[in-house]
């Protein structure tokens, strides 16, 4: 820990060596790494399906053709049709927009709520630390995804609640990184040296620990959109959030599953598929990004 | 002993009174009438704020709160709208399918799981670790309901070695005299191995959805306490004088790297209750997840919240036991608590 905490320290000091070295460590990861490389690759391209999807696919997702409904996979239709003959590969690649959607907002709100009350936490101590530690103990207490269910059962069954669900399951992890980061930080040589020279307390915790625990938080940033994922289209699969004519790979998925045990395999498969291959790239990307950001923590 | 577990149960309470308030909130305070949903789409006013006082929803919410604390004490989760029982005693009718579903596949995962981590981890770099790694690695990306259908679709469909995935028991057969609502367990009390046969051939496959869920976090944290512990010095000195390569791996290796893949079970358990749900609802089981689906779906609040609340105390429940099994597994925990 003593050796990224003087590289981050340096990296905060000069920031241009500073960025041009993590960019060439970055660079030597991308490539050293066969699978953080690919999973690289895939994020771009999951990052392409997203903006332009919608200008990319062949068949409008939404219209439907019953004369070539339930359709195996062919030339013309690369991952064949559902029941109503919509072309699947359209609806997987238009998909990604939502998913993603919901991905990046939760992660997003998650950090910001989560980091800072954590930081707070680690950085006051007393009854600020009670406080955010009795609220992320209380969420604890629940099994993850069956509080997400509450949640949007209770919210209402949309879109932006699905991303407050996920946000709120995911706050007591980013509460513990943010607070533990900021606790051993709290009176470094540079939080006093900030605080000597007339600093306030907020100041310094948006100035100065901020910033530094900034790189652990993109890690975990990364490892939790896959779960973010995992978790929104499970909440889908079950009829939560996402209403039907809309593609999505977990309801997708769901609409599916009633083709599978007749043998239609391949309406369920390539939303999985797609749902998998993001989780997988977001996990290897976590991994890598921690290798960039803390080279000893490597597994 | 028995100092310790009250002294545990005490730091319990906490967490189950944010539990039962969290359940309380998830219902009362959020957008939604009750009152009026309750008293039907064609109601009058003056019928909604009958049906209101009616269900004590006119006063304020710390009243409201004490009311529904109340009937929580008298084992009252309130009446399911769509089907008119108790929700406790459906939830009670339920949970031996989810429990029988859930065990089991922590059971087979555990059995896999843990030799796999410790052979990964004492032949670190060599094929066994990368297959560890290449397992962990898609357990934790695979959605729980999509591998469920990947299994239905080869082991029904293509191979047709299992029943079609709908529920507990083939239609042929009837449930065995309940016992411990086991059916697996309960049909071998009953001496009845054709009906075992088909109890376990329904389970397997939503048991090894569960496993393979599961998995990944238990071999991952398996190994990688297994590495830490290998490398210490009273490993080096066992090996040093002289012990079987055997009897230094389980003996005094394992039982020390026991405590966090212990730890690690709380959290996959957790991550099982979830899944759960999801599992129930591809292969049709009767279990508690499905029930509150079925009551999502309808927006029947009172089930729901019986089942969250009924998850949640399962959850502190089983953490409780957990920790009371460091103890067993660790003296020196038990001297600390």
């Amino acid at each position: 820990m003593t050796a990224f905490d003087t590289t981050v320290i340096e990296a905060a000091a000069s920031p241009a060596t500073g960025l041009s070295a993590t960019l060439k460590h970055a660079r030597h990861v991308v490539t050293g790494n066969p699978i953080t490389g690919f999973s690289f690759t895939l994020f771009i391209l999951l990052l392409v399906c997203a903006l332009f999807g919608p200008y990319l696919v062949p068949y409008d997702p939404l219209a439907t053709n019953t004369v070539v409904a339930l359709k195996p996979p062919s030339l013309h239709h690369l991952m064949g049709t559902d029941q109503l003959g919509r072309d699947l590969l359209s609806r997987v690649v238009v998909a990604t927009r939502l998913d993603m959607e919901v991905a990046i907002f939760s992660v997003a709100l998650v950090f910001v709520l989560g980091g800072i009350s954590g930081i707070a936490a680690g950085y006051f101590g007393g009854w600020t630390d009670r406080l955010v530690g009795r609220l992320s103990d209380t969420i604890m207490a629940f099994p993850l995804f069956v509080l997400a269910m509450g949640i949007v059962a209770a919210l209402g069954n949309t879109v932006t609640n699905i991303i407050i669900a996920t946000a709120i399951i995911n706050y007591p992890l980013y509460v513990r990184i943010a607070r533990a980061e900021a606790n051993v930080r709290r009176n470094a040589g540079f939080v006093q040296a900030a605080r000597l020279s007339g600093n306030g307390e907020f100041r310094i915790l948006l100035m100065q620990i901020l910033p530094n625990i900034l790189p652990i938080m993109m890690v975990q940033m990364s490892l939790t959109m896959g779960y973010a994922i995992l978790n929104a289209a499970g909440l889908s699969f079950i009829g939560l959030g996402v209403r039907p004519p809309t593609p999505e790979w977990g309801i997708m998925v769901a609409e599916g599953a009633a083709f599978i045990v007749s043998g239609e395999w391949w309406i369920a498969l390539f939303p999985g598929l797609a749902l998998m291959l993001a989780v997988f790239c977001f996990n290897m990307l976590g991994d890598g990004l921690r290798d960039i950001v803390d080279p000893q923590r490597r597994t | 002993m028995a100092s310790i577990v009250l002294k545990r149960l005490a730091t319990a309470i906490p967490s189950l009174i944010g539990v039962i308030f969290v359940s309380f909130l998830l219902t009362r305070v959020l957008p939604g009438d009750t009152a009026s949903y309750f008293a039907g789409p064609a109601a009058t006013p003056q019928a909604i704020a009958e049906v209101r006082k009616q269900l004590g929803l006119d006063k304020s919410l710390p009243e409201q709160f004490a009311r529904y604390v109340a009937d929580l004490a008298h084992g009252d989760l309130g009446n399911s709208l769509t089907t008119g029982r108790p929700v406790v005693a459906e939830i009670a009718n339920r949970l031996p399918a989810s429990g029988e579903l859930t065990l089991l596949g922590l059971l087979i995962a555990l059995t896999i799981a843990v030799p796999l981590g410790i052979l990964a981890a004492i032949r670190e770099g060599l094929w066994i670790d990368h297959v560890c790694r290449v397992i962990v690695t898609t357990g934790v990306s695979l959605p729980v309901f999509f591998t469920g259908l990947l299994l239905v679709y080869v082991f029904y469909f293509q191979l047709g070695w299992s029943p079609a995935p709908l529920g507990r028991l083939d239609v042929f057969y009837s449930a065995p005299p309940q016992v411990t609502g086991f059916y697996v367990v309960d049909s071998l009390i009953a001496r009845d191995f054709e009906t075992f046969r088909a109890a376990f051939a329904q389970l397997i496959l939503p048991a090894a959805t569960l496993a393979i869920f599961s998995l990944a976090p238990l071999a991952r944290i398996t190994r990688g306490s297994m590495l830490a512990v290998m490398g210490s010095d009273f490993v080096r000195t066992a090996r040093a004088s002289g012990l079987t390569p055997k009897t230094v791996i389980l003996t005094y290796a394992f039982r020390n790297a026991m405590l966090p893949v212990v730890t690690t079970l709380g959290m996959v358990f957790s991550f099982l209750l979830g899944a759960n749900v999801l599992v129930e609802k591809v292969f049709a089981w009767p279990g508690i997840g499905s029930y509150a689906v079925e009551a999502l779906l309808a927006s029947d609040y009172a089930p729901v919240q019986g089942f969250v609340l009924a998850m949640a105390v399962l959850y502190v429940a089983l953490n409780l036991m957990i920790d009371l099994l460091y103890g067993v597994i660790d003296p020196r925990v038990r001297l600390e608590a």
